[in-house]
């Protein structure tokens, strides 16, 4: 086995050392998990209409930052803006380009209640906060009137691992309740006062779906994708809101306002009616100057044929695109990359 | 072996029949999750076990007829550059720790070969990332080997060393007084003894580097496309495995089931082929 | 009078060395110093390796160490956002989860190589061998994905409201499957294939005369195995446990998906906790400010350190049975 295994992986490693790929160009990102799917289909469809080989790994939105500081990528992709910190690391002045926009659902599991469930932030606050652990809860009851809630405890269930998912959903739980602010924070990976966690978002669905009474959070694509009971958020305008592309557009609508000319900002709890609360950008994070000529150029023409061809593919996965408004913004970012 | 037939007192008898039994029960309950698992993973990844995975490359979702064909080759690349690395190295320093462990420095030898089997792998992966990704200012195939031979070679050291170590001492004196060297008593006699043993060594340190997800975070980081050199991210089954399968699409998931499932194959297949050619030598009886 | 002869020349007229001692030894000393420097040199890797690792801990865990100080090795806070880290929990998970996974496996792998060495037919037990190999072969996610979907729902509807029965401390309160005894079972399975590799190759070496001798003393199959091949085996079984001990404590992927992630020391087998492992792998991507990614490498350290501790608290119990048994 062994001489055999080493002849195999010698003939295989040589064999792959002369494939003719020195031709294509190629480049190298990594960075946030929760634009995976999108991204992938992106690259590939690039690279069918263009022979540009992008190749884009999920190791998380740190790990996509830590990367592109230490230039062993082209590109990052992060779903929590940079800290003045990290971009001081970096060399200063990375640039920020919104790709996409997602939701966080937050997901539950109670008995005889398959919809509707209206919740506010505050109330969810003080259910992770575990200062509500019961569904009759008196502050739950207000907001359901229409439903009756069993008397069964609530498990709570977050994510185990650091996500942009987790950084979206504390950092609305902190703008909304200053209970959560002032224990908790916001951040990729916090102290839980409460409940269980999960590797991922299937972990977190698979513990919602098999334990009654309990709630959790997850991307938006990935509750509409599993058909789960979802709950519907109150917005900072007073209705209640299923999460949905068309909300999360609306969202980012509503926060173009004051966007920020290097695009650092978060839109959750954004203003207008039919906002959805907990939802925000992912970023694909460049440096101002490429040192490659080609492959500057390169990703510079891919980065404008995503504002175009690629934000029709988003619907489809289930991401909101850009409002048309904010892509004419980006594209003169973009405009601004030199190579 | 043919049963004795004399009476033994039924206390001892009974000891016999209880410590057997339990001895088969431990069979049978690792065999439970060992079907459960197999039975999970053949059951969620059949399906998609087509020509398609074998030679196409991974496509985004909504596209039919991906493959992860990259990731397999990839996986063996990987491996075949730890062995490379690993075997040489683990397999001398296993020599070295039975023939002469009396010293100061063996003891030390062996002591960091245990500590270093419990490293977690995402540590090995780390320190291998700092070593060859930092330096370099790119991820590799290479970086990748170098991690997964760490690995294996502490584990193949200690294998090596135990089963080194328990060819009778008759067998290297015997080769002594022919007047043979003690280089020439150790690689050819010594070793060729214990060879089966240590097939079984280098076997269990290939297949944990085959199924290691961890370390290859971070060095061989992956790829969606065909290797292309040595010294470019390289895909690995595992890798892709993971990533699929923490992901909300049905398809990709199956994938990543499948990925399991010829994982499986492949390194039973290596398995099966060591045992089959490999003679099975048994230390002389003495 | 000794007789002298002239020694042997060679065809040049040089006179060759003689004396079967001295030239024996000299070429035997350039072969053996070449082996020797070859072997000790691939040897000395180990150890190198091993420092450089600890070395690199080390120093990218100074700033956790300066900050945090003592503290970190005594609370079992873990708080990214406001700054305060502290390995207790962590390190409580490791041990726990590691001890139940030994607890269990070093038994049921001597047992299955007793099984398949001792009474087995000899075609049945290369079958069965390979059978449990084959559990080394899938990959740690595998085991994960398995803890998750299957394991940790039969725990949830089925073993632990029977555990709660057991009084005590252990088994408290039923959780949601997700828990320190979940995660020391899917572990067990784990190392399940290391133990028994490693006893059969131990106990295939026990030449078949000493079993033979003690069956002619009268002894039942039992018996002749405790006495011929457990006892002389003691070494190389705990050399194995102590190989399996090292993969539990350092298990990541299949952990960090059943062990539940919360940072809190319980009594409770079936609350959830969190491994020194587990931890690094699901923060380490994600870990934005300097002070969390050296707080975990601090916990990397942390875990190389107890790696450490326990394998020299092994030698010892090593010495100690050597000592006994006479090896």
């Amino acid at each position: 086995m062994t001489n055999l295994m080493r002849k195999t992986g010698l003939a295989a490693a040589l064999l792959m050392g002369f494939a003719a790929q020195a031709s294509a160009l190629s480049l190298n990102g990594a960075g946030s998990t929760f634009i995976y799917p999108l991204a992938s289909k992106w690259f590939y469809s690039y690279q069918e209409a263009t022979g540009v080989e992008i190749n884009y790994q999920s190791i998380g939105s740190g790990a996509g930052i830590q990367q592109l500081t230490a230039q062993t990528v082209d590109f990052g992709a992060s779903d929590a803006p940079m800290t003045a910190d990290q971009m001081e690391k970096a060399g200063g002045g990375t640039i920020h380009i919104p790709a996409t926009m997602g939701a966080v659902a937050v997901v539950y599991n109670v008995d005889g209640i398959d919809t509707g469930l209206k919740l506010n932030g505050d109330v969810l606050a003080q259910i992770f906060l575990g200062t509500i652990t019961n569904w009759n809860d008196k502050a739950i009851a207000e907001l359901n009137s229409d439903l009756s809630l069993p008397d069964a405890k609530i498990t709570v269930v977050h994510r185990a691992d650091g996500s942009g998912t987790t950084f979206i959903f504390t950092d609305y739980l902190t703008k909304v309740s200053t209970a959560w602010a002032g224990q908790v924070g916001q951040g990729t990976a916090v102290k839980w006062p409460a409940g269980v966690g999960g590797k991922g978002n299937e972990a977190v669905a698979g513990v919602v779906r098999g334990v009654k009474g309990s709630i959790g959070y997850v991307e938006f694509a990935y509750a509409a994708q599993n058909k789960m009971t979802v709950a519907k958020m109150k917005n900072r305008d007073g209705k209640f809101i299923t999460p949905s592309i068309d909300a999360v557009t609306a969202a980012a609508a509503g926060a173009l306002r004051r966007m920020p000319a290097d695009f650092r900002v978060s839109f959750t709890n954004a203003a207008g009616e039919d906002s959805y609360p907990i939802c925000g950008f992912t970023w694909i994070l460049v440096r101002p100057r490429f040192e490659d000529h080609a492959k500057g150029e390169a990703f510079v023409k891919f980065l404008n044929w995503a504002m175009d061809d690629g934000q029709k593919m988003a619907p489809s996965l289930n991401y909101a695109p850009l409002p048309a408004s904010l892509v004419e913004k980006i594209k003169a970012k973009i405009a601004t990359i030199q190579y | 072996m043919s049963a004795f037939q004399y009476k033994v007192e039924p206390r001892r008898a009974r000891m016999d029949k209880l410590m057997r039994g339990l001895c088969w029960g431990a069979v049978c309950l690792a065999i439970l999750p060992l079907l459960s698992l197999l039975y999970m993973v053949i059951s969620k990844g059949w399906h998609r076990l087509d020509l398609d995975f074998f030679i196409h490359l991974p496509r985004p979702v909504g596209i039919a007829g991906g493959g992860l064909a990259n990731a397999v080759v990839g996986s063996i690349e990987l491996v075949g550059l730890a062995s490379l690395f690993g075997m040489p190295i683990g397999i001398a320093a296993g020599i070295y720790l039975a023939e002469f462990n009396s010293t100061r420095f063996a003891k030390s030898v062996r002591f960091s070969a245990d500590v270093l089997s419990g490293v977690p792998s995402i540590v090995t992966g780390i320190f291998a990332y700092q070593l060859v990704v930092a330096p370099l200012h790119g991820f590799s195939a290479l970086a990748g080997g170098f991690a997964l031979g760490l690995m294996m070679i502490p584990l193949i050291a200690r294998i090596t060393e135990e089963v080194v170590r328990l060819v009778p001492i008759g067998l290297r004196e015997a080769a002594l007084a022919l007047g043979i060297p003690r280089w020439k008593t150790i690689v050819p006699v010594v070793v060729r003894t214990a060879a089966s043993g240590i097939a079984t060594g280098l076997l269990l340190a290939a297949t944990r580097a085959a199924s290691e997800t961890a370390p290859l975070l971070f060095t061989a980081f992956n790829n969606q496309f065909w290797p292309s050199s040595p010294m470019q991210p390289t895909a690995s089954l595992t890798v892709q495995i993971f990533t699929y399968a923490i992901s909300p699409y049905d398809e990709w998931q199956d994938m990543a089931w499948t990925g399991a499932l010829v994982l499986l194959l492949m390194v039973l297949a290596a398995s099966l082929a060591s045992r089959l050619t490999m003679s099975r030598n048994r230390p002389m009886q003495l | 009078m000794p007789l002298v002869l002239d020694p042997p020349k060679n065809a040049a007229g040089q006179a060759l060395p003689v004396g079967p001692l001295s030239s024996t030894k000299k070429r035997r000393a350039t072969g053996d110093q070449v082996f020797h420097g070859l072997v000790a040199g691939s040897a000395g890797t180990i150890p190198l390796i091993a420092v450089a690792m600890l070395a690199l801990l080390g120093v990218a865990s100074m700033e956790c160490f300066r900050t945090q100080g003592l503290a970190f090795f005594l609370k079992q806070d873990w708080d990214p956002v406001h700054g305060s880290y502290g390995m207790l929990a962590f390190a409580y998970g490791t041990l726990a989860s590691s001890l139940i996974a030994l607890l269990i496996a070093g038994p049921v792998g001597v047992g299955i190589a007793l099984a398949i060495t001792e009474f087995t037919h000899p075609k049945v037990r290369e079958l069965a061998a390979w059978l449990v190999e084959t559990l080394s072969a899938i990959p740690s996610v595998i085991f994960g994905l398995w803890g998750m979907f299957v394991l940790a729902p039969l725990m949830r509807s089925h073993i632990e409201p029977l555990l709660t029965r057991i009084p005590g401390p252990f088994f408290r309160e039923a959780g949601t499957g997700l828990s320190l005894l979940s995660a020391g079972l899917v572990v067990s399975i784990m190392i399940l294939p290391t133990v028994m590799a490693v006893c059969r190759e131990v106990f295939n070496a026990i030449p078949v005369s000493m079993r033979e001798s003690a069956m002619a003393l009268g002894s039942t199959r039992w018996e002749s195995v405790r006495l011929a091949v457990l006892a002389p085996s003691m070494p190389g079984i705990i050399g194995a446990l102590i190989l399996a001990m090292g993969r539990a404590l350092g298990e990541t992927m299949a952990v960090t998906m059943v062990i539940g992630n919360r940072a809190e020391i319980s009594s409770n087998l079936l609350a959830p906790s969190d491994s020194l492992a587990s931890a690094i792998a699901n923060q380490f991507t994600e870990a934005t400010t300097s002070g969390h990614l050296s707080a975990l490498a601090a916990l990397g350290f942390v875990l190389f350190l107890i790696t450490m501790i326990l394998n020299m608290a092994a030698q010892g119990l090593v010495w100690l049975v050597k000592r006994r048994v006479g090896a």
